[in-house]
Order: structure tokens, then C-alpha cells, then sequence
């Protein structure tokens, strides 16, 4: 297990060291100067010229590229153009928003997912079952915008439970800041419940015709126990899978649903930057979120040893 | 007394008859074998026992244990008789077990569920089980991917036995093993029956093993108990034609011509081919040595048998001898040409046939497609009216229509299929035909008829024939000469009939020792 671990932390560092580079050769890779980029055409020679000293671009790229790195790792993301305050900042008030939402939208998505794709395998081809499913099919096809615009209508609007949008802070008290993020968490987790539902009861299925199956019940265990003593834990394998990448997908894709709920999140952030070409901007948050997903995939290889013993070797 | 007594069993699944009136005993203390072929429903018979049959199953009859009808109990009484008092254990013990828990915990749990005890006086039990079924040295959280194939079926045995049930069922429990471990496995049982004065119900499809194994046997043939009583009784008188039928095809003796003069076609110089074990810690990896410095030669027009247990390296060397592997040192030539260095030319000379008859075609293509696709390797494949004639050819040559041509793959048998298999290695008249298991998946009255066939094929054309198995009653009908593998390294070879009466290495004497046989009396052709 020890030796499993520091090989996944060893792919997880090469995985890291390839993404800067790629991220870091992408503003090279721009045509022209990044400076004349961000400022546009009509720029004056002067500015251009301050940008320039400003980004470090007079030096040569191998300098450029570890001061970047370097200054990442000791928390300095440099400055942003366009707002002129220090990367860092702006990165650590948005993910405050961003990575709570994710982990929120991951758990209610789970919290849904699991059970229901459990229920529906264990009543396979039964009402039971063609409902769940019929609800998935709906879950799937229905964009999560359109679900965040009803959700507002319903239970901003007429109901009054929620405010349509904003974010309260965190210095309101935990449970303030959760309250705003609640909505836009169910309009994220809902689709993602709907695959991940499909996929939990579709290995499950797998299970329940594999032989250890039938060992189980002619050990004397019920039809149920079989099922959540000896299917689920095997079925987690292709779910852990889809959790990984839906993890991924609800922190930095998240961006719709923060338009809709003006929520000040990672995604916002991208998206203002890339409008306003702050080139630093977008390099150090997806560097961020690069990280990130990269140690989420860390905790999923993680997890599938701890789920499947046959992927940890014997030391 | 009889312990388990199943009375005018009848099952259908949907609107398809699976059992008429079958009728069972199995006494305390005794084995009760039901025998008979692929479909002849001896395993739902037996699960029919468990209660544990397939969805829109329907039953009718008497399934009588210790006076209680099981059909009338429900599902909670069978809970708690499964495992406590009627266990049962399967051919596969690599997929009986789960994956992902530790042996401990999986015999442990049949004593959890059934009794008051703790975890920790579980887990004591289940030590005490391991011990009794061989697995002293075994540690309780072995995974079952670090267990060979019987330290598996232990398990499963450990499992099943924990409780000291009445009645074990044991569904074809030494079929995936090899035949040293199957003898093993087959001690075992036996020892336990006698031990706890147990019933076994004892499934198989193998008539030898039921030979010295079971006190008393029913054959079953379509659903139907055609012949049942004390196994020496059944195996002497044979009333029933079925009976007769299914003695005389396990005991099959074809044909041969006779040996050819050695004139080489096939020779194996100094093979060795090793494998890297994967890197633990920071030590060099280590080496396996799958084939080891093996030399050997095959006469034009021989049959050659090559015998021994699973990972003794057989398949690594069939796949060097086919060109699909390379090797480490030594060099192999199919008359005079080097198989690695040659390719193509050396390729169209040798056909396989492979054991699984399901696998090995694309049920998209239809028969002439399939049959011909060694063409491939040819400069100049015949077309038209010449193409036609050879299939048709190869298909009459194993017994099958020219018309079945057009046919798709799922239209046929097992057997049939086999008989595909071997037409598509004959029709790029081949010098050497390998056989890769290609019998050991048939029933044994379809394998009687294959084993003809390959006879028959060999006095038709020039054929040379490498035969590699693990049955050995198979090689010992079928081929001239034969080698027995272990560890990699060729430890004997002669004349077949030679090496069978007289085996002179330690481990020949082994394997044949551990081969069940049929007893004299059974293989006499019937009652005289």
C-alpha cells in the first residue's frame, strides 16, 4: 500500500510539472507579445513597454518560467492587469466560494445518487426502477441552467426560502453562507445525480450475476444483505471513476451556474479575466485548478486501493 | 433414513421444461453423485435444492430434508437453512470468492450470520475451519487473488462447512482445478463427509471421478433421472442405453494410423522464454523462467502430445511454437524454416485450434468468411468457383454440409463449432495443426466424435498434430508420442502408451497416479 501511494504520488508531481509547462508555453504559443495582446492594438509604445518590464518578458523564457513557478509555490500569483490587486487574493476569496460549492454539489449529488441507483438495481425491470430511470432520462437531457432558473422561480420567487442570488459570506456564520450556496448546489448536483445514479445501478447490475453473488446467498445471507455486503463495495470501482471527473467538472465548470446565481466564484473569475485578456490571471487559476483536480485524482486512485485490494501490492 | 430426498422434481423457466420427475436421496454420511451432460440439469436440480434458481422458475414436486418440504418454506426460513445447515460450493472458485474481502472475513461471515458469536470468536472459528480444510499457513487476511486455484476451493469448502452443515452440495467442485489438486480436493470431501456425517450431493460431469467417489449415482439425461442407484451397480449393469452410451464415449479409444519414420518437421531447440516479475521495493525484479531450455522434435505426420498442470508454461511454449512470442534463447523451425525469422511462409504450414468453441468466431461473419480467414496469410488465395470448392471441401472433410457455408456461427453446437474450428485450419492445408485444449470444453459423447474426426483427418491428409492438454486420457488415445511439462522443462517423453504404462519420472507417476479412472468392470463394454 505504502509503495502503491508513493507511485501515485510520483505520477501526481510528473502530472503537475507537465501541466505548468503546458500552461506556461500556451502564452508563449500566443501569436505576437502577450503584452501587446493585453493591451490591444491601439496601445501607446510606452505602456507597452512598462507591461513588458512589468511581465518579466524581457527576460529569457527558462528565468521567466521559474520565477512563475516559484513565486506559485510561495503564494505570490503575481499581479492582476486589469484590477491591480496581487492574483493571490482575488484566487483565495473565490475559491472560498468555488471549492464549497463543488463539495457541497459532490455530496448532495452523492447523497442522491447512491441510494437511488441502489434502489433501482435491487428492483430491477419493477415499477420502482423504470421511475428512477424515467427520472434520470430527465436528469440527463434537462440543462442545469434551466433547472437553476426554476429552482430560482420556485423557491426564490414564489417562496421566499432562498434570495435569488449573491453570495452571503462566510463571516455571516457557516450556515448563512451554506444557505446561499444551497440552491446553486442542487442545480449542480442534480444532472450529475442523474449520470452517476445510471452508472451505480448499471455496475450493481454487473454484480448481482457475478458467482460470489450466489456464494453469498447460499451462504444464507437475504437477497439485500448479498447486495450491500458484497455488490456495492465492487460496484464503487466504475462509480469512484465518474465521481472523479464529475468532481473536475463541478469546480471549474461550474461557471453557468454562477452566472445565474451571481455567485463571485472561480469560474466568474475565468471568465472576466479571458474578457479582459488578463493573460495572469487565467494562468495562475487554471494552474489552481489543475492542482486541484489533480489531487482529487490522487484521492480517487487512492480510494480504488482502498476499495479493491487486488490494486495494492504486497510489500 | 435419508437426509435429503428430492421427489418428482419438475422445473420450468418460462414456458421451457427443464426437469421432469426427478427424483434424489442422499443419506447422511453418503455421496449421492448426479452425472450426466451439459443440459441434462444436474446443476438445477441442485439449485433447486438452495432455492436458488433463475427468475420465472417454476417448481413442482417434493423436495424433502430431514421430513421438511423445502418448496413450501419461505424465503426466510431458507435464509436461515442456507449455509447453516444445507451449504453448497461451485465449479469457479476464482469467481465464488469476492474480490474485494479478505478470506477471513468471507468464512467468518457464514458463522456471523447464523450465530450470536463475536467478531473475534468468528474469526477464531473460522481459523479453526481453514486448518481443518489444509489452510494452516494461510493467514486469515489473504486476499483471494493471492490464493492459487485449490487453496481457493478450500476456501469455499472452509466457507460452506463452517456450521457443519447437514448436506454440502458441491456443483462440479473439481472441474477448473488440475488433476493432482483435484485428488486433494476430492480426499477432502470425502474426509469431511465421513467426519461430520455429512450428505454431499455431488454434481459432475465426470464419470471417472464419480467412479471411486460416490456411494450411490444418478444419471440424468434432458431433464430426466434415467438411471439411479449404488455407483458400482449403475457402472456395472448399464441398463439404461444412455448410461451405456456416455461409459463408452468417456472411455473412447480412436483410431490411429501407424507412427510415421522420424523425419523431422517440427523442432524445438534449447526454448527459453522468461518473464520479469514486476519490481517490489527498490530490488531488482525478479525472473520467472516460463519455458526452460526446452528442446524437443516433432516427426512429419506424428501425433505429439504435450501433458501438464496449469502454469507449468505449456501455453507460453504453444504461443512461441505458433510465432505469436518471442524467446529468449534457442530457436524454433518448422521444416527448416525458423518460425521467428520466417513469418508468413512459415505461418501458412500451421493451423490452431483453440479450446473455447464460443469464443474463437465473430458471430458477425458467416461460415465461408470465417473458415476462411487463414487466407490471409497466403500470396495467392484462391477466388470464385475455386474458393467454394475448398470450403466446401474442409466442411465435408469434418463432417459438416457444403450448404452450412452461409450459415451464421450461433446456428451451431459446441461440437459443431469445434468441427468449424478445426475446417478453418484445414483449409490452407497446413502441415502441422496445433491443438490447444480443442476437446476439453465438449461433453464426452461430442468429444468421442471429435477425437474421430482429428483420427479420421490424419489418415486423409499429411497431417502432423501437436496436441496439448491437460486430460490425459485424451492424449493417451490420440497421440503416437508425448512429453509432460512441469515447471517449464520437458521431465519426460516416449511413446505414449510406453509413458502410461511405465512412467519413469517422480512427477508423471503423479499426475497419473491423481487421474481418476474408470474402474475395470464399467469400461467393458456393458454387462456381458
Amino acid at each position: 500500500m505504502l509503495i502503491y501511494t508513493l507511485r501515485r504520488l510520483a505520477s501526481l508531481t510528473v502530472s503537475l510539472i507537465v501541466a505548468s509547462f503546458v500552461i506556461f508555453a500556451v502564452i508563449e504559443v500566443i501569436p505576437g507579445d502577450p503584452a501587446s495582446f493585453m493591451l490591444g492594438v491601439n496601445a501607446r509604445p510606452d505602456t507597452l513597454a512598462a507591461l513588458r518590464a512589468e511581465l518579466g518578458l524581457d527576460q529569457s523564457l527558462p528565468v521567466r518560467y521559474f520565477a512563475w513557478v516559484s513565486g506559485m509555490l510561495t503564494g505570490d500569483f503575481g499581479i492582476s492587469y486589469t484590477y491591480k490587486t496581487p492574483v493571490a487574493g482575488m484566487v483565495a476569496d473565490r475559491i472560498w466560494v468555488s471549492l464549497p460549492l463543488a463539495i457541497y454539489a459532490l455530496i448532495l449529488s452523492t447523497a442522491i445518487a447512491f441510494p437511488a441507483g441502489i434502489y433501482a438495481a435491487s428492483r430491477r425491470g419493477g415499477v420502482g426502477d423504470t421511475a428512477v430511470m424515467g427520472a434520470t432520462q430527465l436528469g440527463v437531457a434537462i440543462p442545469n441552467f434551466w433547472f437553476a432558473m426554476i429552482l430560482v422561480l420556485i423557491f426564490a420567487i414564489n417562496l421566499r426560502w432562498f434570495s435569488a442570488g449573491g453570495f452571503a459570506g462566510w463571516d455571516k456564520g457557516l450556515f448563512a453562507g451554506l444557505w446561499s450556496l444551497t440552491l446553486p448546489a442542487i442545480a449542480l448536483a442534480l444532472p450529475q445525480a442523474a449520470i452517476l445514479a445510471r452508472v451505480m445501478r448499471s455496475s450493481l447490475l454487473d454484480m448481482l450475476g457475478e458467482d460470489f453473488m450466489r456464494t453469498a446467498r447460499a451462504k444464507g445471507l437475504t437477497r439485500r444483505q448479498a447486495l450491500w455486503r458484497h455488490a456495492v463495495r465492487n460496484a464503487m470501482i466504475p462509480v469512484l471513476t465518474i465521481l472523479g471527473l464529475q468532481f473536475s467538472f463541478l469546480l471549474a465548470g461550474g461557471i453557468v451556474i454562477e452566472q445565474v446565481f451571481f455567485l463571485p466564484g472561480l469560474g466568474r473569475l475565468i471568465f472576466q479575466s479571458i474578457s479582459a485578456r488578463d493573460l495572469i490571471v487565467v494562468e495562475s487559476v487554471v494552474m489552481l485548478l489543475v492542482f486541484l483536480v489533480i489531487v482529487v485524482n490522487f484521492l480517487v486512485d487512492l480510494t480504488y486501493a482502498w476499495v479493491d485490494p487486488r490494486l495494492r501490492r504486497r510489500t | 433414513m435419508t437426509l435429503l430426498s428430492v421427489r418428482n422434481l419438475s422445473l420450468s423457466i418460462g414456458d421451457t421444461d427443464i426437469l421432469h420427475d426427478v427424483d434424489v436421496d442422499v443419506a447422511p454420511g453418503q455421496i449421492t453423485a448426479i452425472t450426466g451432460e451439459s443440459g441434462s440439469g444436474k446443476s438445477l436440480t441442485a439449485l433447486s435444492v438452495m432455492d436458488l434458481l433463475p427468475r420465472g422458475s417454476q417448481v413442482q414436486g417434493q423436495i424433502l430434508f430431514g421430513g421438511d418440504d423445502l418448496l413450501a418454506m419461505d424465503e426466510a426460513q431458507m435464509c436461515a437453512l442456507r449455509g447453516n445447515d444445507i451449504a453448497m460450493i461451485f465449479q469457479e472458485p476464482l469467481t465464488a470468492l469476492n474480490p474485494v474481502k479478505s478470506v477471513g472475513d468471507q468464512v467468518a461471515e457464514t458463522i456471523l450470520i447464523h450465530t450470536d458469536e463475536s467478531r473475534r470468536q468468528a474469526k477464531a472459528r473460522a481459523r479453526d475451519v481453514m486448518n481443518r480444510v489444509g489452510l494452516d499457513g494461510i493467514s486469515l487476511d489473504r486476499f483471494p487473488h493471492e490464493l492459487s486455484g485449490g487453496q481457493r476451493q478450500r476456501v469455499c469448502i472452509a466457507m460452506a462447512i463452517a456450521l457443519r452443515p447437514k448436506l454440502l452440495i458441491a456443483d462440479e467442485p473439481t472441474t477448473a482445478l488440475d488433476v493432482t489438486t483435484q485428488a486433494t480436493i476430492l480426499d477432502l470431501l470425502k474426509g469431511l463427509v465421513r467426519e461430520f456425517d455429512m450428505g454431499l450431493l455431488m454434481i459432475t460431469h465426470d464419470l471417472a471421478v464419480v467412479a471411486d467417489f460416490a456411494d450411490s449415482i444418478a444419471v440424468m439425461q434432458m431433464g430426466r433421472v434415467v438411471e439411479a442407484g449404488p455407483t458400482g451397480d449403475v457402472l456395472q449393469n448399464q441398463t439404461h442405453p444412455y448410461t451405456r452410451a456416455l461409459l463408452a464415449a468417456s472411455t473412447h479409444q480412436v483410431d490411429l494410423p501407424d507412427a510415421p519414420s522420424p523425419d523431422p518437421l517440427l523442432v524445438v531447440d534449447g526454448v527459453t522464454r522468461t518473464y520479469r516479475r514486476p519490481r517490489v521495493g527498490l530490488a531488482a525484479p525478479g525472473v520467472v523462467r516460463a519455458v526452460d531450455d526446452v528442446s524437443f522434435t516433432l516427426a512429419r505426420g506424428e501425433r505429439l502430445g504435450l501433458v501438464g498442470e496449469s502454469g507449468c508454461g505449456k501455453s507460453t511454449l504453444t504461443r512461441a511454437i505458433l510465432g505469436l512470442d518471442t524467446v529468449q534463447a534457442g530457436d524454433i523451425t518448422l521444416g527448416g524454416k525458423s518460425v521467428f525469422a520466417d513469418g508468413l511462409a512459415v505461418r501458412r504450414r500451421m493451423q490452431v485450434v483453440f479450446q473455447d468453441p464460443y469464443g474463437s468466431f465473430n458471430p458477425r461473419h458467416r461460415v465461408d468468411r470465417l473458415i476462411t480467414e487463414p487466407f490471409h496469410v497466403l500470396d495467392r488465395p484462391p477466388k470464385g468457383a475455386a474458393r467454394a470448392q475448398v470450403i466446401a471441401r474442409a466442411l465435408t472433410d469434418v463432417g459438416l454440409d457444403p450448404e452450412d457455408a452461409g450459415k451464421f456461427i450461433h446456428e451451431f453446437s459446441g461440437g459443431q463449432r469445434q468441427r468449424l474450428a478445426i475446417a478453418r485450419a484445414l483449409i490452407v492445408e497446413p502441415d502441422l495443426i496445433v491443438f490447444d485444449e480443442a476437446v476439453s470444453a465438449l461433453d464426452v459423447s461430442v468429444r468421442a466424435q471429435v477425437l474421430d474426426l482429428i483420427a479420421d483427418l490424419c489418415r486423409k491428409r499429411p497431417l502432423s498434430y501437436l496436441f496439448i492438454s491437460h486430460d490425459l486420457s485424451v492424449v493417451r488415445t490420440v497421440t503416437d508420442r508425448v512429453l509432460v511439462m512441469r515447471a517449464g522443462q520437458i521431465v519426460e517423453q516416449g511413446p505414449t502408451e510406453d509413458v502410461f504404462q511405465n512412467p519413469t519420472h517422480p512427477y508423471t507417476q503423479e499426475l497419473l497416479a491423481a487421474a481418476p479412472v474408470l474402474p475395470d468392470y464399467a469400461t467393458a463394454g456393458g454387462p456381458t
